[in-house]
């Protein structure tokens, strides 16, 4: 059975499982946070809190994608409008009923060195775990001279963290944000003052959209709207590299609690394959409720299980080493792209993306007979539509019509005129086509030629060794 | 004409209830966004008019309602009424790729009458090219889809058409005789009245009967265009054949259809199994005939009806006899109808009839729908066109005739296939016609 605790995480911080909670709308009360627990997250960042706030509304706005809800959620809500008082009462109160969840709280006060001893002291006192400074948030606050506005300076960000450091007993996590030129630039600075760990990435600034026809963007607040913070599935890719640029960093990198659009297991596996020691999640909780963590526990156990992994130190940072500069990748790797007919529905996906927006290698002529090489001696996408616009159809109406039309298929469940062919001889491997076609492992890269002897931009420019070994 | 002639009839809608009621906005929405977007889609490829399918899906996912049903009716005139009726399971929804993706095909009729329902909604009127100094006449005669389509093509493109239909009513088999649980009348009519306000000019209650009559038209217009259908259903030959409470399928239906037979009591049968006769029986119970049975000579397999009919059928509760002909039709003293029945065996390409297997069927109704004969009346006046089977032979590119001046399309050229073939031929004639007026004037 794989164990999935967390062990002494920026020092000494212990989860019963990596999951957290984000800061944010689902640890905004005690009551939450102790369902929360009881559904099956490891943790929660408490959401922040400060000097209490008044929210607008509506405070949400998301990017919906082909029919799918949320695939990018937008947030104008600010901290805490809770007093400290009440939200410092109920995170005791959760304390006692849960001593072994790690409670981190997240903190933002202005900049003022009182101010921060001050906050530390008494959250401190109500037995949190850890404390997040939240450097990060994008919206409101850094109008006031916090959040971002403390994030995308190091100056201010090493300078606050160390005046924290100064009070603090428990470990002191800066929380980045994603809104700066050189993300490292911060977190080094983070580090420089004295920082236990990380926490990245906070939300990205965002306009979501513009509702055409009062043409005010959303959220619309009384006909005025303001960009936010985006998150959701849409940001992983970019937190995802963000994290990379952290943990490759000696200067930068501590142990970190990954986030940004994790919605399942294997996006939190691949935060922790990147180096992060814990993850957080908070947009797909606020879609789909706290239930969410079951399948993500349950999935990294059994995917530990597969890999043969006992523990998450097994495996986290193993994809580090495989990100190396541009300069470093093996220039003598050459694919090709490979069709399987048995699968090949005959959407022909491939054969258009290819024409306009790849390497014009892959053609509807497996009728008329294959030629190679030369583009020219192909029909082009404009042709081969116009012929089939122009082709007589008629509605078979009588049973042998109909008996014709379904036979005429060959020896494919595709008709053999719709399976698109590759030139492998003009193909790039650029593999665009893997990528539209619907159906999985019908379009496969195929290895061609000999890449042992492998060749870099480096080597070629300066003559050294191959950074990065290749694959087999 | 107006779409005012037949008012909406409740009780008919009420028993006649749509079977492919209309998708709901976030509905349609999701499903168009099923929708692969293939390249040189195999349901386009699959359509007679070769409509734009992924074009006008993914025009409804994105909210272009309005660009949707313009491209649809690009291609197909009456893209709202065969939104309805066309067997979508042989054409384009049965080439849809989604079948090999281990998934069910887009449902690309109910998406295709939703862009048409909107469009409709707004009460757009479409717009026509200028018309020419010296544009092209064209007299298309016969009022069904092929000549609205090939009208509605001409005048798009400048020229001027008319259209000559003997009966009151536009839109041909699209009014009279299309099961209503499918299409409306006066959804038919309302598509009838938009190609009329494009400029097409209708002269109904005219038959052109007479060699006269077509000289006089050889000199008003520069084409001729015959989308006459075919003529009248064929005659089962049997004794007793005409007395009253045998009427054929389509005649039934039409009936039905303009409100002149409201109410059904008793059993019918239906003699025949073409989608005709599915569609007379399913309405027979549907008017309320207690007890309805589909009699064919021949067996389930060889049935010409769509494998959906059937099972349709089967769902309204109609009854199968197979290998079974009838061969009198008597009455009894209280009146009502023996219809004598023999069991038969095809043996050689020819029914026998098994000794001893006579039945009698005591009945209300006696509805033949055993395929419409072939009009050729008409044309054989005309020299140099030249028939087939009763069937007017055409250039299948152009829909030309042997005389230049003739182009034919729908059932009268193809010899009985759907609305959307219809609508293809007409709109190939029309093309066929610009090219050779363009070229005459160039």
């Amino acid at each position: 059975m794989p164990d999935i605790r967390v062990h002494q995480f920026a020092g000494r911080i212990d989860a019963p499982n990596p999951f957290w909670l984000a800061s944010g709308p689902t640890t905004n009360s005690g009551e939450q946070v102790m369902r929360a627990f009881d559904a099956g997250w490891g943790g929660a960042v408490w959401k922040t809190i400060g000097n209490p706030i008044t929210n607008a509304s509506p405070r949400y706005s998301s990017v919906d994608w082909n029919g799918m809800r949320m695939m990018g959620l937008n947030s104008i809500e600010l901290t805490s409008d809770r007093t400290l008082e009440e939200n410092l009462r109920e995170l005791g109160e959760v304390k006692k009923y849960y001593p072994y969840h790690p409670i981190i709280v997240s903190l933002m006060v202005e900049t003022k060195r009182e101010a921060w001893h001050e906050i530390v002291q008494r959250t401190e006192d109500a037995g949190v775990d850890g404390l997040e400074l939240n450097f990060g948030g994008p919206h409101g606050m850094d109008e006031r001279g916090m959040g971002s506005a403390v994030g995308q300076v190091p100056e201010y960000t090493e300078k606050i963290t160390s005046w924290v450091k100064e009070k603090a007993r428990t470990p002191v996590l800066v929380k980045l944000s994603p809104n700066v030129t050189d993300i490292r630039a911060i977190a080094s600075a983070a580090r420089r003052g004295g920082a236990d760990g990380l926490a990245a990435i906070n939300t990205i600034n965002s306009i979501t959209g513009i509702d055409l026809d009062t043409l005010v963007p959303q959220p619309n607040v009384d006909g005025v709207s303001t960009p936010g913070g985006y998150a959701g599935p849409a940001v992983k890719p970019i937190a995802l590299n963000l994290v990379q640029q952290i943990m490759s960093d000696p200067a930068s990198a501590l142990p970190l609690s990954g986030m940004g659009g994790i919605s399942n297991w294997r996006d939190a596996v691949e935060f922790m394959l990147l180096g992060c020691g814990t993850v957080q999640v908070c947009t797909a909780a606020m879609h789909y409720g706290y239930r969410v963590v079951e399948d993500m526990a349950e999935g990294l156990e059994n995917w530990m299980r597969t890999k043969g992994y006992s523990t998450l130190d097994d495996f986290r940072g193993l994809s580090l080493g495989r990100v190396a500069d541009w300069k470093s990748l093996n220039l003598s790797y050459k694919i090709v792209a490979h069709i399987d007919e048995q699968t090949c529905i005959g959407c022909d996906l491939c054969h258009i993306a290819c024409w306009d927006g790849g390497h014009q290698c892959i053609h509807m002529d497996r009728v008329s007979g294959p030629v190679n090489g030369q583009v020219e001696l192909h029909d082009g996408p404009p042709t081969v539509e116009f012929r089939s616009r122009n082709s007589i159809a008629t509605t078979p109406v009588t049973r042998q019509e109909r008996a014709a039309a379904a036979s005429n298929h060959g020896p494919y469940p595709t008709p053999l005129a719709k399976i698109p062919r590759v030139d492998e001889t003009e193909c790039t491997g650029c593999n665009l086509c893997t990528l539209v076609c619907p159906v999985d492992e019908c379009i496969t890269m195929v290895q061609v030629g000999d890449s042992s002897r492998a060749e870099t931009f480096d080597q070629r420019s300066s003559g050294s060794e191959l950074a990065v070994e290749p694959q087999r | 004409m107006s779409t005012a002639s037949i008012p909406d009839d409740l009780l008919l809608r009420d028993r006649f209830t749509e079977i492919k009621p209309p998708l709901a906005p976030q509905a349609a929405v999701i499903e168009a966004n099923r929708c692969l977007n293939c390249f040189d889609a195999p349901c386009t490829a699959a359509c007679p008019t070769h409509i734009d399918v992924p074009g006008f899906i993914k025009r409804i996912s994105t909210g272009n309602l309005r660009g949707s049903a313009l491209r649809i009716l690009d291609a197909n005139i009456l893209g709202g009424s065969c939104a309805k009726v066309c067997p979508v399971e042989v054409l384009c929804e049965g080439a849809c790729v989604m079948h090999r993706y281990n998934s069910e095909p887009i449902q690309i009729g109910r998406l295709q009458r939703y862009a048409m329902d909107s469009f409709q909604a707004t009460g757009e009127e479409l717009l026509t090219a200028p018309r020419r100094s010296r544009n092209v006449q064209v007299a298309c005669i016969g009022g069904g889809p092929a000549s609205l389509a090939c009208a509605a093509e001409l005048c798009r493109h400048g020229a001027h058409a008319i259209i000559i239909e003997r009966n009151e009513l536009l839109g041909g088999l699209n009014t009279y005789g299309i099961a209503e649980y499918k299409l409306r009348t006066s959804d038919s009519l309302r598509e009838a009245d938009m190609i009329r306000r494009m400029g097409v000019e209708f002269r109904t209650g005219a038959a052109i009967e007479t060699a006269e009559a077509l000289e006089e038209l050889e000199s008003e217009f520069d084409f001729l265009f015959l989308g006459v259908g075919l003529g009248a259903m064929q005659r089962m030959n049997i004794p007793g054949e005409d007395q009253k409470g045998v009427l054929n399928a389509l005649e039934f239906i039409a009936s039905y259809k303009t409100g002149r037979l409201r109410e059904m009591a008793g059993t019918v049968v239906v003699v025949g199994a073409g989608n005709t006769a599915i569609d007379a029986a399913s309405a027979a119970h549907r008017l309320g005939a207690e007890t309805v049975y589909l009699l064919y000579r021949r067996g389930e397999r060889e049935m010409t009806a769509f494998d959906f009919e059937y099972e349709h059928a089967k769902h309204e509760g109609v009854q199968f006899l197979w290998r079974r002909q009838p061969y009198a039709i008597r009455t009894n003293e209280r009146g009502r109808l023996l219809l004598d029945t023999v069991q038969v065996n095809e043996i050689d390409n020819s029914l026998l009839p098994v000794p001893n297997s006579e039945y009698v069927i005591e009945c209300d109704y006696v509805i033949p729908a055993i395929g419409q004969s072939p009009f050729a009346q008409l044309v054989q006046e005309l020299r140099r066109i030249e028939l087939r089977n009763g069937i007017i032979v055409v250039d299948p590119e152009t829909g030309q005739t042997g005389n230049s001046r003739y182009f034919a399309g729908g059932d009268c050229s193809n010899g009985g296939r759907e609305v959307v073939d219809a609508v293809a031929d007409g709109k190939r004639a029309a093309r066929a016609i610009l090219k050779i007026a363009e070229a005459a004037y160039a």
